[in-house]
């Protein structure tokens, strides 16, 4: 994800400080992993030098950081262009699981054994999840319920491939 | 811990068709055991054999001190009623009956007197938030309603056991959730072990561990260990 943009969504409703725009992110977005300041502030500072972002007043007191920010009209436009845009759809064909998996048939070891395992740490992980979102709010659903999908995604694959592992095995060992 | 319910060494046929072939597995009291695999695996048949739905040509069902295997029809239909529940994947409400006789017909059956039955079925109605449907027949509610009806009647008479099959396998995403996350609360406060069967790994999500079944052999860590 890319977290210049995500600040800059956060700042199109209104100007706000570096410490609001760090609870916010992790509020929506973090899940168990909360933002560093040092995240935040090097992602403002990149930000301010393009021009995506102005400080929008300096207030008085003694706190590290006091000062606003505010989205300009370039950071309008990177930010609705950012969001009109599809996201690459990723392609794992090459992905470590297949790879073992091919290498487990190669090698002679048992891959029913590999895709058994993977499914029980795949549900290992899907069951957190679970948790997370049955003890969430609808930010914390929405976002489990992606990772969720994913995580059977794989499974699914993982089913199929258990189902042509005769046919994986002749075409590997050709 | 002693095993609530236990299959051991399982197999079935149907005609020269092997479904199960030394199928094992064990479930605790109270926990919630998800039981995966292709479809054609078994783990309909090895379920149905645990509940003693369909009896096993080899291996025995035992359940606590009971061997389910041992036992004539109708003891075995008596201890089914008392100790177990069921959720199927299209509910198999009695489509004559409102959904609230429905709801009462397992306490109904444990001689239990129409008012005291019909009091209790409204409030698991109400805790499966489908009390609004108490007066209607099964054919006029959804099928998220009509499931929820069912989780209500598996878990009314306060079985050990509820076996639940496809739970979700009719219903969408969000209502299927629902019913999950009702089914296994519900089970967890009254202390029931759930044995379920789907081939949705969000379903079996909401388990505590999984049993897969493969070719008609259960991998049950548990037994294997």
């Amino acid at each position: 994800m890319s977290l210049p943009r995500t600040l800059l969504g956060l700042l199109d409703p209104q100007p706000a400080h570096g410490y609001d725009l760090k609870r916010s992110y992790d509020q929506h977005f973090a899940g168990e992993k909360p933002l560093a300041y040092g995240q935040v502030y090097a992602a403002l500072a990149r930000m301010l030098s393009n021009g995506l972002i102005e400080v929008a007043g300096v207030e008085a007191g003694d706190g590290p950081d006091r000062k606003r920010y505010a989205i300009t009209d370039a950071g309008v436009t990177e930010l609705r262009s950012w969001l009109a845009t599809p996201e690459p759809p990723a392609a794992y064909l090459q992905s470590t699981l297949y790879t073992k998996i091919v290498l487990a048939v190669l090698t002679g070891s048992d891959p029913q054994e590999l895709l058994d395992s993977q499914r029980s740490a795949h549900l290992a992980e899907m069951r957190v999840l679970t948790r997370r979102k049955q003890g969430g709010d609808l930010a914390t659903q929405l976002v489990c319920d992606h990772a969720l999908l994913h995580l059977e995604a794989d499974l699914r694959w993982l089913e199929l491939t258990a189902a042509r592992i005769d046919d994986l095995r002749q075409a590997v060992t050709r | 811990m002693s095993a609530l319910l236990e299959g051991d060494r399982l197999d079935k046929s149907f005609g020269p068709t092997p479904a199960l072939r030394g199928a094992s597995i064990a479930v605790e009291a109270g926990e919630v055991v998800a039981i995966v695999g292709a479809s054609g695996s078994g783990k309909s048949t090895l379920l149905h054999c645990l509940a003693g739905i369909v009896r096993p040509d080899a291996g025995t069902v035992r359940y606590g001190d009971a061997e389910l295997t041992a036992m004539a029809d109708g003891e075995r239909s008596r201890l089914r009623r008392s100790e177990f529940g069921f959720v199927f994947q299209f509910g198999h409400l009695v489509p004559e009956l409102t959904c609230l006789e429905n709801v009462a017909l397992p306490l109904r059956l444990a001689g239990i007197r129409r008012r005291e039955a019909e009091q209790r079925a409204l409030e698991w109605l109400a805790r499966v938030e489908v009390e609004q449907v108490a007066r209607s027949l099964p054919g006029e509610v959804s099928g998220g309603q009509a499931q929820r009806v069912a989780v209500a009647r598996a878990l009314i008479g306060g079985p050990s056991v509820v076996f639940a099959d496809e739970p979700t396998g009719a219903l969408d995403s969000l209502n299927g959730e629902r019913v999950m996350q009702l089914l296994t609360a519900a089970a967890r406060e009254t202390g029931a072990a759930v044995l379920l069967v789907t081939h949705e790994a969000r379903v079996a999500a909401y388990s505590d561990r999984e049993v897969t079944v493969r070719d008609g052999v259960a991998r049950d860590l548990r037994v294997l260990a």
